[in-house]
C-alpha cells in the first residue's frame, strides 16, 4: 500500500472462488455447500441490514411528524403508516417570517449551514490538491538533495494530531489581526487555511505515490527538449496525474465536510456555521429538538454522499492509500 | 529544514567527470525545489512552528506568561480529572482497533464468498463517508434511555416482556404492593397481598386496594364492583377499589361508584401459604374459586399483577449516562473510578464500530485480492478446511494488512474526540464519564477563553502517544522501498 495503489474499488472485487466443490465431492457434499451458501447469505443480508437500520432509522425520523418522536419509536411506521410529513424539511428549508427554528439561509439557518460548508471545503479542496500536486512533483521529478528526508518528514506529520497545533494557530491568528489588521479567527478563511495545512501531508504523500508511476524518462525528455519545469509539470505531469487528483480531492472533500473540531474552534462564535457545528448547536440548546437534529443530519450527508456514490472508485483508491491517515 | 544539511553531510556531494545532465545547476535544482516552497511554507506555518510552540507552552501557565516547569506535566498525571480521560483512552484503545479489525477481516472474508459483494460492501462502507456528527446523533436516538425512542431499550423491554411480561396493574417506582392493601388485605410475601383472615369454603372476600388511577383499571373495562354470593364449596369474593370521592373515610363498604379491578391474578394459599388454585377477577373485580375443599385458606394477589417491566415510565438502560462497570472489593475509590468501564464508553464504541467496519473491511478485502491465489488453492487441493485455511495460510499472508489497519485505528482511536462530544454531551467535560486526551484539549483550552498551560500539556502527550504510529510507518514507508 506504500506505493501507487491498484485500482481496487468495491466495484472490482477479487476473483471469486467458484470452483468450490473439488472433483471428487459427491452430491451430499454438493448440496450441503449448497446450504452451507444459502445460511451464509442470509447471514450477510441480516448484516448488511443491521448495518443499514440506524440510517434508515435517521430518515424516517426526519420524515415524522415531530410529536410522535417522544412518545412512539420510528418502528411504528410499519403499523401506523399515515404518520409521513414533509414538514421538517419544509420547515427547516423555508421557515416563514415567524419561525422559531433556525432555517433557510437565515445566518445560523440549516441551508446558510450547508453552504458555509461548501465554502469552507471547495477552497479547502482545491488548494490541497494544488499545493499537494505541486510539492509531489518537487518530490517525485525535483534536481535537489534531500528529498528523501523532506518525503520521510511528510509522512511523519500524516499522524499529528490537530491539537498540537490548533492553540498556537488561533494565537497566531489573533497576532495577525494585532499586526497586519487581518485576523483569521472566527473566519472561513481561517477554517480553510488550518485544514489545508493538515490535508497536506496526506495530499503530497498520496501525490507523490501516483507520481511515482510516471516514467522518469519522459521529465528527463523533456529536460533535454530543454522544456521548463513549470511547462513539464502542466503539460507531462498533470493531463497523467488526473485520477490521482480525483482521488486526493473526493477524500480531501469528504474529510472536510465532515469535519467538526477544527470548525468548533475557529467558527465557535460566528453566526455562520458548517452543517456539523449546525448539528452540534442544535443538541446543545436546551430544548433540543430531535427534529431539527435528524432533519439536519440527514441534509448533512446528502452531499458527501452524493461525492461518493459518485465517484466511489476514487474515494476508496484514496482510502486505501492513505490507511495511515 | 535542518534536516536538509544533515543530508548533505550524511552524503556529501560527488562530483562526476562532465555531463553537466546528472549535475544540476544551482539555477536548476532552485527551480523544481520551488515547487515545494507553498507546501513547505503552510507546513511549517500551520503544523511544525506551532506544534515547537505547543511544547515550549506546555512548560508555561495557562496564560503563557510565567515558566512554571514541569507543574502542567505533573497536574495531568496526578488529577483525577485527566487520569479519568486517560481511562477512557486506554478504554478505546484495548478494545476498539482489536474488535474493528477482527470485524473487518470477517466481513471481508465472507464478501469474497457471496455474489452480490459490491451492494454489500457499499451498505457497510457508507456510514465511513457520513460525519461522526451525523453518525453520533443516530446513535444517541438510539441508546435512548426511554424504549419509547430507542431501538436498544426497546429490544431488551421486547425480550424482557417476554420473559415476565408486565402486569396489568404495574406498581409507580418507589411503591411496594404492601402499601395498596386498604381492606381485608395486607401486604404479603414477595411482592403479594394476602388476605388477613383465613376463611373456609361457602364464605366471600372482601379485598379492597387502593393507589392506582382510575385509568388504568377503566382502560381494562372495569364495572361497579359487586360482591358475588357464595355457592356452596366455593370462596367468592372481590377486588375492588376502596375508594369513593364521595365518601372518602368509608374504607370497608363497597359503596356506588367503586369499582372492581379487572384481570387480577389470584391464588387461593392452603394453611401452609402453598397455592392450590387461582383464579382471574371479572368486570367487576369478582371471583370465584369452586370446589374448594375443607380447611381454613387465604386468597393472594399475585406479584406478577405489580410487575413494572422493563423499561416502565420510559426508563430503560441509560446507556449514555453515569453508569458503569466498577469493580470492588479492597479499593479505594480513586483506584475504582480509573479502573471502571463506563457504559457510555461501550455505547460509544459499538456506534464507532458501525462507522469504521467499512474502512477495516474495504482495507482488508484489498489485502485479501492481492494475496497469492495459488496458496490457498494449494491448501484446499490438500484437503484443509476453510477455517484451516483462513487460520493457517490467509491471517498469517494477512498479517501485514491487518497490522496496519490495527495502527491506522490505534492513531484513531488515541485523537477521538467528535463521537465523546456528540454522544456523551453530558460527560464529556473535563473528568465527566466519558471524557478523553482530545475532548480535554477542546474544553480545557478553548472553552472561557484560551488557556494554552495544561490544555499544551495535554497535546504534548497526545502527540508522544501517536509517535510509535509514527515511527511504525516512516519504517513501513522507508523499507518498502519509496
Amino acid at each position: 500500500m506504500t506505493t501507487a495503489t491498484p485500482p481496487i474499488t468495491l466495484e472490482t472485487n477479487a476473483p471469486v472462488p467458484t470452483a468450490i466443490a473439488a472433483p471428487k465431492a459427491g452430491t451430499r457434499t454438493v448440496s450441503w455447500l449448497h446450504a452451507g451458501r444459502a445460511v451464509l447469505n442470509i447471514f450477510m443480508v441480516v448484516v448488511a441490514l443491521l448495518w443499514l437500520l440506524p440510517s434508515l432509522s435517521m430518515l424516517i425520523i426526519s420524515f415524522r411528524q415531530a410529536g410522535l418522536f417522544e412518545t412512539s419509536g420510528w418502528w411504528n411506521v410499519i403499523t401506523h403508516p399515515l404518520q409521513w410529513t414533509l414538514y421538517n424539511y419544509r420547515e427547516l428549508f423555508s421557515g416563514g417570517p415567524g419561525s422559531t427554528v433556525p432555517s433557510g439561509f437565515r445566518a445560523g439557518g440549516a441551508l446558510d449551514s450547508v453552504r458555509t460548508s461548501l465554502e469552507i471545503t471547495v477552497p479547502a479542496t482545491v488548494l490541497v490538491v494544488a499545493v499537494s500536486a505541486l510539492a509531489a512533483y518537487s518530490l517525485v521529478f525535483g534536481r535537489w538533495r534531500g528529498r528523501n528526508i523532506i518525503f520521510l518528514t511528510i509522512v511523519g506529520l500524516m499522524v499529528v494530531p490537530l491539537q498540537v497545533a490548533i492553540l498556537p494557530v488561533v494565537e497566531g491568528f489573533d497576532d495577525m489581526g494585532k499586526t497586519i489588521g487581518w485576523n483569521p479567527y472566527g473566519t472561513i478563511e481561517g477554517v480553510v487555511i488550518f485544514h489545508v495545512a493538515f490535508g497536506l501531508p496526506f495530499g503530497i504523500f498520496l501525490m507523490r505515490n501516483f507520481f511515482l508511476g510516471i516514467p522518469k524518462d519522459l521529465i528527463e525528455a523533456g529536460r533535454v527538449d530543454g522544456a521548463g519545469e513549470w511547462t513539464l509539470f502542466r503539460r507531462v505531469v498533470i493531463p497523467i496525474g488526473v485520477a490521482a487528483a480525483a482521488s486526493l480531492a473526493i477524500f480531501q472533500f469528504i474529510w472536510t465536510w465532515n469535519d467538526l473540531l477544527v470548525a468548533l474552534v475557529i467558527l465557535g462564535a460566528d453566526p455562520h456555521v458548517p452543517i456539523t457545528l449546525f448539528i452540534y448547536g442544535q443538541e446543545r440548546t436546551l430544548a433540543a429538538n430531535f427534529w431539527i437534529i435528524s432533519t439536519g443530519s440527514i441534509v448533512s450527508i446528502v452531499i458527501p454522499l452524493a461525492v461518493f456514490l459518485g465517484f466511489q472508485r476514487y474515494f476508496v483508491r484514496g482510502v486505501l492509500a492513505g490507511a495511515v491517515k | 529544514m535542518a534536516v536538509v544539511t544533515v543530508d548533505e553531510v550524511a552524503s556529501p556531494p560527488r562530483r562526476k567527470k562532465g555531463g553537466s545532465l546528472d549535475r544540476p545547476s544551482l539555477r536548476e535544482q532552485a527551480a523544481s525545489l520551488a515547487f515545494l516552497v507553498p507546501g513547505a511554507i503552510w507546513l511549517l506555518a500551520i503544523v511544525i512552528y506551532p506544534a515547537v510552540v505547543t511544547v515550549k507552552d506546555s512548560f508555561f501557565n495557562e496564560t503563557d506568561t510565567k515558566a512554571v516547569g514541569l507543574t502542567n506535566y505533573k497536574n495531568l498525571f496526578t488529577t483525577a480529572e485527566t487520569l479519568i480521560a486517560f481511562r477512557n483512552n486506554v478504554i478505546w484503545v484495548i478494545i476498539f482497533p482489536f474488535v474493528v479489525t477482527t470485524i473487518g477481516l470477517v466481513l471481508a472474508v465472507l464478501t469474497e464468498r457471496i455474489r452480490w459483494a459490491t451492494a454489500f460492501k457499499t451498505v457497510i462502507f457508507l456510514p465511513v463517508v457520513f460525519s461522526v456528527t451525523a453518525s453520533s446523533m443516530v446513535f444517541t436516538q438510539i441508546f435512548d434511555t426511554s424504549p419509547q425512542v430507542g431501538v436498544a431499550n426497546a429490544l431488551i423491554q421486547t425480550v424482557s416482556d417476554w420473559f415476565s411480561p408486565p402486569g396489568a396493574y404495574p406498581l409507580s417506582p418507589g411503591t411496594t404492593a404492601a402499601s395498596l392493601a386498604s381492606y381485608g388485605a395486607t401486604g404479603g410475601p414477595h411482592g403479594t397481598v394476602v388476605t388477613t383472615s383465613a376463611v373456609n369454603a361457602g364464605s366471600a372476600v372482601k379485598i379492597g386496594l387502593t393507589g392506582f388511577p382510575p385509568t388504568t383499571f377503566q382502560a381494562l373495562g372495569a364495572r361497579q364492583a359487586v360482591l358475588p354470593k357464595p355457592a356452596k364449596g366455593d370462596i367468592v369474593g372481590v377486588v375492588w377499589r376502596d375508594f369513593s370521592a364521595n365518601n372518602p373515610t368509608n374504607t370497608s363498604s363497597i359503596l356506588p361508584g367503586e369499582d372492581g379491578y379487572p384481570l387480577m391474578h389470584l391464588s387461593l394459599l392452603n394453611t401452609h401459604g402453598s397455592p392450590v388454585a387461582s383464579a382471574t377477577t371479572g368486570g367487576g373485580g369478582q371471583f370465584v374459586f369452586s370446589n374448594v375443599g375443607p380447611g381454613a385458606y387465604k386468597v393472594s394477589v399475585d406479584a406478577s399483577n405489580f410487575a413494572a417491566g422493563f423499561g416502565a415510565g420510559g426508563v430503560g438502560v441509560s446507556w449514555l449516562g453515569g453508569q458503569s462497570l466498577t469493580p470492588t472489593g479492597g479499593l479505594g475509590q480513586t483506584e475504582q473510578a480509573l479502573l471502571s468501564v463506563p457504559l457510555v464508553d461501550i455505547s460509544m464504541i459499538i456506534a464507532y464500530l458501525w462507522i469504521w467496519a467499512g474502512f477495516t473491511m474495504v482495507v482488508v478485502g484489498a489485502g485479501l485480492a492481492a494475496l497469492d491465489r495459488q496458496a490457498l488453492e494449494a491448501a484446499k487441493v490438500d484437503g484443509a478446511t476453510e477455517w484451516q485455511t483462513l487460520r493457517r495460510v490467509t491471517i498469517p499472508m494477512l498479517a501485514p494488512v491487518l497490522v496496519v489497519v490495527l495502527v491506522t485505528m490505534i492513531i484513531n482511536v488515541l485523537k477521538i474526540f467528535d463521537i465523546v462530544i456528540n454522544m456523551a454531551y453530558n460527560t464529556s467535560e473535563p473528568g465527566g464519564q466519558a471524557s478523553t486526551l482530545a475532548s480535554d484539549v477542546y474544553f480545557k483550552g478553548f472553552t472561557n477563553g484560551i488557556h494554552t498551560g495544561l490544555a499544551s500539556a495535554l497535546a504534548v502527550i497526545l502527540f508522544v502517544l501517536v509517535i510509535p504510529a509514527m515511527l511504525f510507518n516512516l519504517k513501513r514507508i522507508k523499507g518498502g522501498g519509496s
